[in-house]
């Protein structure tokens, strides 16, 4: 700052304080730690592309065939399972809304390739928005823990009956799916395991043993004439034990969604007929949602799905042609590296301002 | 200025001055009659001596309480709040924030939503809090110091600074701060002398000497208080100027006394060498000068943030338009849907009461999305990227500061930063205004030549240490005896000339004009303002500085202090002759003339001022005769040269011999004038004349009467002045050498390498510049040279048109506009091709050539640029100015530096750099877009008006192509990396949204989005900011050319931006799309989504930015693997927490890890979205490879050969300046 300059004219008051201001000397102040400064030469671009390449074919092959592994019925029923009068869409939002009528069909599912047990039962909607920002938000998840809540103003309007609070209250929860399926082959009755569908972190911490349905406007059939939404619950069972309110709390991340219904642990031998009887309870109609019910085996990498692998084939294919392109580009553009006569002002060198050599 | 004696001049002379017939009345009645008399000073403030009371009674002075801190503890909220919103930005976030918070827009949860402007104004509130702590702390310890006051027992008595009043009298020991600006009564030197030093006021370090008027300095505190009035200006901020005057009672009537700058000693500044000082309290507290200058560093915008800020406009646009897509979107779908919005499961208009749960129609949802949008994809308009690039240039100044290669030992400085947000204009520096003194050259002067009577002596090779006894070269033994038998020696030494030497040693009958020798040598001593102070050392071995006037024996040296090096230099050289300045006051100057002591009466001073450009001072010498002693530029001393016609020529007339010699004496001068110009000297004149008694009393009413005015004093001094300023007998002239700073030459071929135009700007004659210019490379023999050196418009016009016509500069008004703006766009449109060399042939081929072929210089004088820098001729100079290669003005005046390079600065739109070291750059570091101030020997205030500071010029080189070049490309790619970042984030919620029926939707938890930029992502950026390097600065320094790469913003450019933006959306797709299409018709849920989306995003902007990482030290891999793993270490402690907020997406994180195939489409999303980009790198590193990219290269793989610096030969000078040898193409290098 202030230069007290050690010339000579500075004199005796340079002498009387002589304190050097040199910077220390460390290597990290010169900006000389060591480094590795990596360079993409023509052999590291080859080696990492065919690297890459390597390594996602196999795994596309490997992905596709776990794909491939999967056995899956998918029959859309919402359509079959009407009276065959019902053509407008308002017909068929009111006869979906009749409360009194009862709404059974058969649907007949033909296994085609050996499924192995288990088998996973899913049902599957569409254009359903469970996404939907004033959706996600109208739950109240103390409320589900069982915390003592007043607040509840995210559930609305499904916050309270006649003031009253609604348990467990909001959207999601009055929106509950309440199409129900019953298996049998020739006559029999297959048993559907609907334990253990929930994740098991929501049961044990999202959802309270000790709350039980309350003022559940499904519950009571008339409360909202024409505005009935999805499932009653059964106000003895408490949450914790509701597992398909719990697989439905889950909002799914896009419109078209499975949620997991049941289990069969039961294989089924090609060329069984299956029966499902479906209680088609569920209002679809106003927005054109399709509904679906999927029977599905498993594999190591989940559910049927035929992109990953075939990206990954695609893109390990596509690195292992990079590889070779740039093997080209080497060669007809054998630039060597680092060379300074390439530098701009080397090649300009016939107008020649700075020469060198 | 204004230090006169009273003693001599009979008392009429005094009293018929302008103020001065007051008489001694009812002192009420004579104070409303001073006002009555003084209602053209309406400022002035009057100070009654040791009476506050009275003194504060009608006006209202600060007192001596002093706050810098901006904050009370009440204020600070408030205050600092309403400082922080003056940024746009903020305002932006804060009514974001507000729309939050309506229910309808509740996008963030409540608080969420607060936290990064919380965060922001919390860390800046915190950092601003601490700063003013300090200040506070500071504040407090100067209050609390204590002062000897007079109280009104007449004893001196501690008192707090606060409390101190103006009026009040206070007393200062040695060593101490003077506590306000006061007036000097007296001090312990028994001649009202005093030494401060100013350091802490302008940095200056050597000792100035402050004066007491006679007639209070016997006031000594034993003696009693005094009284009297004091007069002065209003408070103003110029520390190097005051006036006022003093009205002392005297016997029979009120005398008045001039004071002025020397007899004002300043708060802050430090009492040296005199054991005590009494002054009277004048300006105190926050009215003090150097309160009034304690106003902050101004700011300047980096022309990175000017861009930055158009394309954050882009961003806006994008913003909105993708808000609109949003909200038209929304409203859309709620029209389409509207029938059922009740019964559709998800939009329950109706609440369960019957009534509208807000529910705002189609028009109003869309508007509400529209707004939603705004507020869910805000972080488009990066906010953290404000506090990063603080945070980088933060660190990028750390490590200028601390770079051991800009650290001067011989002015033990180091470099300063003083503007903290234009690092990245260094590398973007396209011209470079240069003064000469001090700045190219050392400032260090040296006595060199003297040219006395016509004779040149300039055969100095024989070097005195007067201090030292020691003589280096043949002398003579007799006169070396005499030279260096004083007790008291200068320790300073200088080179002599043996032959002078000799003669002024010597009997008189060997020098035929002695007198002319001793006049000059009296010169020489006298006519500066030069302070000896006398060095004792002590037993012990230490230096002991002692009061001038303790004539007691002994020995030691004298040290001159003064402000001006060329005197320093002229008051050594003329004790190594053996003229000895021994003494200074305000009345007489004590000289030791071999051996004999002198006393030589100072009746006075003219000081230099810029429009005379000359010294002069009036002394009565030891046998009664009154001269008038002169040295000043040759341009206007030679003018004053006599015999003019007045009665007193006319005795010297009589002898038509003496004529006849001084003509000569004249031709001869000039002729070794011209020499010493040549050689680089700075050249003074010298002259002296004998003053009439009639001419003493004339001139002396004159300049009494200016001395006291408060009003134009300067003017009327320089008046005074002008009436003994003629008919000077010419002695001669001096040659000072100004040696060229270490390495300037080199320093300035490297940078014209690097395309910088270096322009010099400076005071001296033309042949001094010209002769520069030659010895530090910047003029080459080959060079056409332009010489512009007129006096009227007219011809002005005529040689610059003259010039142009025939080195076939075009006259190109309006071409010049569109050439400018298609300059622009090419040089965005040639990014990719830039290096290829088709391109680079075609288009600057013809431009190339024509540069070679004409390898102008423009040296153009001060008095033509008077006229050159007007309206009329200004574009017509600028074309000429910037098709030279070189331009030299010489013989400017300080403002006509600043016009020049405002010139340039408006009418090129390049960055200008100015860079110099004295009082006169300052207009010029402030107009330029980066200033530079090299704090050197002439004071501190060019450093004090810079942006940045050196020690030395030749660190320039590193400064701009070293740390510049890093400094801009660290910065250019943190704002393009930036925006990237924050958009790609942005795109990629907002692909979520089309699948949310354009509600505002997130999969992201609120958390995540808030810290993805201030908390995942944030440290690499700033960590890469500060410290990646492209290139090490041999490579740099090596080909300088490099430097090109900020000229022509290859790294931030609105092409890279759109190409940046194009990237970006690849990515958002991929990153969108490729999780989408995985988990298209499955059980995932919106959470499990959602993080994915967060990992991927992270991971891809991390390794985006990895990628792209030159240099990986320990530091960047840190800040790249443990933010990326900090990420997922968050996702894990977030989705573990049952914390109500935390609660929607508890233990997915877990979930999705324990699944291949989140893995499986993680690795798919990052390698896939940065697929094109590295293809992209690679190939245009290959077939189109920046220079900066084959530099690196060939450092990695050790091809340059790092050869010492090129040795640069000076050129020898030219036989003739007008000469110039056929240009050729090379540089010789």
């Amino acid at each position: 700052m202030n230069g007290a300059s050690t010339s000579e004219t500075g004199g005796p008051v340079s002498i009387l304080k002589k304190e050097s201001r040199r910077p220390k000397y460390t290597k990290f102040t010169q900006q000389e730690l060591p480094a590795c400064k990596p360079l993409l030469t023509p052999g590291w671009v080859i080696a990492i592309f065919l690297t890459v390449g390597v390594i996602f074919v196999p795994i596309g092959v490997v992905t596709l065939l776990a794909s491939n592994s999967v056995v899956q019925i998918v029959q859309r029923y919402d359509d079959t399972c009407l009276p065959a009068n019902l053509t407008t869409k308002d017909a068929q939002v009111s006869y979906i809304q009749n409360p009194s009528t009862v709404k059974k069909f058969t649907v007949i599912l033909n296994v085609v390739k050996y499924m192995k047990s288990p088998v996973y039962v899913y049902y599957e909607l569409d254009n359903f928005y469970q996404n939907h920002r004033r959706y996600v938000k109208s739950r109240n998840d103390q409320q589900l823990r069982g915390q003592n809540v007043t607040d509840l103003s995210a559930c609305k309007p499904e916050d309270r009956v006649n003031g009253l609070p609604i348990t467990p209250c909001g959207l999601i929860a009055w929106s509950l799916f309440n199409d129900t399926y019953a298996f049998s082959i020739a006559a029999q009755n297959i048993t559907v395991n609907k334990t253990g569908i929930a994740w098991k972190s929501d049961v044990d911490k999202k959802f309270g043993s000790s709350v039980f349905p309350q003022n559940f406007p499904n519950n009571n059939g008339s409360a909202g004439a024409g505005l009935i939404g999805g499932a009653a619950l059964q106000t003895n069972v408490s949450l914790d034990m509701d597992e398909d309110l719990i697989v439905w709390m889950r909002t799914a991340a896009l419109p078209t969604f499975r949620k997991l219904w049941g289990r069969i642990e039961q294989e089924f031998q090609p060329g069984t007929n299956i029966s499902v009887t479906v209680q088609n309870q569920y209002n679809t109609y106003s927005f054109g949602g399709k509904k679906k019910l999927i029977l599905s085996t498993t594999s190591w990498l989940g559910g049927k799905n035929v992109f990953l692998g075939t990206a990954y084939l695609a893109m390990g294919l596509i690195c292992i042609f990079l590889a070779f392109f740039f093997f080209l580009i080497h060669l007809r553009n054998p630039r060597p590296l680092g060379d300074p006569s390439y530098l701009s002002w080397n090649r300009k060198n016939n107008t020649g301002e700075y020469l060198r050599t | 200025m204004g230090s006169s004696s009273s003693s001599r001049i009979p008392r009429h002379v005094t009293d018929e001055t302008a103020f001065g017939s007051s008489r001694r009345g009812s002192r009420r009645v004579s104070d409303t009659r001073r006002l009555s008399q003084r209602e053209d000073l309406p400022d002035s403030r009057f100070i009654y001596i040791n009476n506050p009371d009275r003194t504060n009674e009608n006006y209202t002075m600060a007192g001596n309480k002093v706050r810098t801190s901006k904050y009370t503890l009440i204020s600070f909220v408030p205050r600092n709040l309403f400082e922080q919103f003056h940024r746009y930005a903020y305002i932006y976030f804060l009514i974001l924030v507000i729309l939050n918070q309506i229910p309808q827009l509740a996008v963030f949860g409540r608080f969420a939503s607060l936290i990064p402007l919380i965060l922001v104004l919390v860390i800046t509130a915190i950092k601003d809090g601490f700063e003013d702590w300090g200040r506070h702390r500071s504040d407090n310890r100067e209050n609390n110091r204590l002062a000897l006051v007079l109280d009104h027992d007449g004893q001196y008595t501690d008192k707090k600074w606060k409390h101190i009043r103006v009026g009040e009298m206070v007393k200062v020991h040695a060593n101490e701060t003077v506590p306000c600006d006061m007036v000097l009564l007296g001090t312990s030197d028994p001649s009202g002398v005093a030494y401060v030093e100013t350091l802490n006021l302008d940095g200056e370090s050597n000792l100035k000497s402050r004066y007491a008027r006679q007639e209070t300095s016997n006031q000594h505190p034993e003696v009693g208080p005094l009284t009297g009035l004091i007069v002065c200006k209003a408070p103003d901020r110029n520390i190097y100027e005051f006036s006022a005057y003093m009205e002392l009672p005297a016997d029979s009537q009120d005398i008045q006394i001039p004071l002025g700058q020397n007899n004002i000693i300043l708060r802050g500044c430090e009492v040296k060498n005199t054991s005590w000082v009494v002054g009277v309290v004048v300006y105190a507290g926050r009215e003090t000068k150097a309160m009034l200058n304690s106003s902050g560093a101004q700011s300047k915008r980096s022309k990175l943030e000017h861009y930055m800020n158009r394309e954050t406009g882009w961003l806006v646009v994008f913003l909105v338009v993708i808000c609109f897509v949003g909200g038209l979107g929304m409203g859309l779908w709620v029209a389409a849907n509207y029938d059922y919005l009740n019964i559709i499961l998800y939009y329950k208009k109706t609440s369960s009461n019957g009534g509208n749960y807000l529910f705002a129609g189609s028009v109003g949802e869309g508007i509400f999305g529209f707004l939603s949008c705004v507020i869910r994809f805000q972080i488009m308009i990066p906010l953290s990227l404000y506090i990063s690039m603080e945070l980088v240039r933060l660190g990028q100044s750390y490590f200028m500061i601390r770079d051991t290669e800009m650290y001067d030992a011989a002015s033990n400085s180091k470099f300063q930063c003083r503007a903290l947000n234009i690092n990245e204009d260094l590398g973007q520096i396209k011209y470079l205004f240069s003064d000469k003194t001090g700045t190219l050259t050392e400032n260090k002067m040296e006595f060199h030549t003297a040219s006395i009577d016509g004779v040149d002596y300039s055969n100095t090779k024989v070097v005195i240490e007067p201090a030292t006894g020691k003589i280096e070269g043949s002398i003579t033994p007799e006169d070396s005896q005499i030279l260096t038998k004083q007790a008291w020696k200068p320790n300073v030494g200088a080179k002599v000339d043996p032959d002078l030497v000799h003669l002024l040693t010597g009997r008189p009958s060997t020098a035929p004009r002695r007198d002319a020798l001793f006049d000059y040598m009296l010169v020489l001593v006298a006519c500066n303002t030069i302070v000896p102070t006398r060095v004792k050392k002590t037993a012990s071995g230490q230096l002991e500085m002692e009061a001038v006037n303790s004539m007691e024996d002994g020995s030691g040296f004298i040290e001159y202090q003064g402000e001006s090096p060329d005197e320093q230099a002229l008051v050594a050289a003329a004790a190594a002759y053996g003229f000895t300045l021994l003494e200074r006051t305000s009345a007489n100057i004590v000289v030791n003339v071999l051996g004999e002591v002198q006393r030589y009466e100072v009746l006075g001073i003219h000081e230099f001022d810029s429009v005379r450009k000359c010294m002069s001072v009036v002394v009565e010498c030891p046998d009664g005769t009154i001269k008038l002693l002169v040295k000043g530029a040759d341009s206007t001393v030679l003018n004053l040269i006599g015999p003019g016609d007045d009665e007193n020529t006319a005795e010297r007339r009589e002898s038509a011999e003496q004529l006849q010699w001084q003509a000569e004496v004249r031709e001869q001068t000039l002729k070794h004038l011209d020499k010493y110009a040549r050689e680089g000297l700075r050249t003074l004149v010298i002259a002296s004349r004998v003053l009439t008694q009639k001419e003493v009393e004339d001139w002396h009413f004159h300049y009494a009467k200016a001395s006291t005015a408060l009003h134009d004093r300067v003017g009327m001094l320089r008046n005074a002045a002008g009436l003994v300023e003629n008919n000077l007998v010419l002695l001669g002239a001096s040659g000072i050498e100004d040696r060229l700073q270490d390495g300037v030459p080199e320093t300035i071929a490297l940078l014209r390498e690097a395309g910088i135009k270096v322009w010099v700007l400076t005071g001296d004659k033309q042949e001094t510049a010209i002769s520069i210019g030659f010895s530090c490379l910047l003029l080459t023999q080959d060079m056409q040279q332009i010489i512009i050196n007129e006096s009227t418009i007219e011809s002005c016009r005529a040689a610059i048109a003259d010039a142009k016509r025939k080195y076939g500069i075009l006259p190109t008004q309006k071409k010049r506009k569109w050439f400018s703006i298609k300059h622009q766009n090419s040089v965005e449109a040639s990014i990719p091709t830039l290096n290829d060399s088709h391109y680079e042939n075609s288009a600057n081929h013809e431009e190339e050539m024509e540069r070679v072929h004409r390898s102008l210089a423009l040296i153009i004088d001060g008095n033509s640029l008077v006229h050159a820098l007007s309206k009329e001729l200004e574009q017509d100079l600028f074309e000429l100015a910037t098709a030279c290669r070189v331009v030299i003005c010489c013989r400017v005046a300080p403002l006509q530096k600043a016009g020049i390079v405002s010139l340039v600065k408006r009418r090129a739109r390049e960055m200008t750099l100015a860079v110099g070291d004295g009082a006169n750059d300052v207009s010029m570091i402030q107009m330029a877009d980066v200033g530079v101030g090299i704090s050197g020997q002439e004071g501190r205030q060019a450093v004090m008006a810079s942006d940045f500071a050196l020690g030395q010029f030749r660190f320039l080189k590193r400064l701009l192509l070293v740390h510049g070049h890093w400094n801009y490309q660290r910065l250019a790619y943190m704002v393009l990396y930036n925006f990237y970042r924050n958009a790609v984030f942005v795109m990629m919620l907002f692909w979520f949204i089309l699948y949310s029926a354009f509600s505002p939707s997130s999969a992201l938890t609120d958390w995540n989005l808030i810290f993805f930029s201030l908390l995942y992502t944030a440290v690499p950026t700033i960590v890469v900011g500060i410290l990646d390097k492209d290139l090490s600065h041999k490579t740099l320094l090596q080909y300088p050319q490099l430097y090109a790469v900020g000229q022509r913003e290859e790294t931030y450019n609105q092409r890279l931006f759109w190409v940046t933006m194009i990237d970006t959306l690849w990515q958002s797709l991929v990153l969108f799309y490729v999780p989408y299409f995985v988990y298209r018709v499955s059980e995932v849920d919106l959470y499990s989504l959602g993080f994915l989306f967060c990992m991927a995003v992270v991971i891809v902007v991390n390794i985006h930015l990895a990628m792209d990482i030159n240099r990986w030290t320990w530091i960047e891999h840190a800040a790249i693997w443990l933010s990326t793993l900090a990420t997922f270490i968050c996702q894990l402690i977030m989705d573990a927490m049952t914390i109500p907020d935390l609660l929607p997406n508890h233990w997915v994180s877990f979930h999705m890890c324990g699944e291949l195939r989140f893995w499986f489409a993680l690795l798919l999303t990052v390698i896939l979205a940065l697929l094109p980009r590295f293809c992209i790198k690679i190939l245009k590193q290959r077939i189109w490879p920046s220079d900066v990219h084959i530099a690196r290269e060939a450092e990695i793989l050790g091809h340059i050969r790092h050869q010492s610096q090129p040795s640069l030969e000076l050129h020898e000078l030219p036989p003739s300046m007008a000469n110039s040898s056929p240009p050729s193409a090379a540089v010789s290098v």
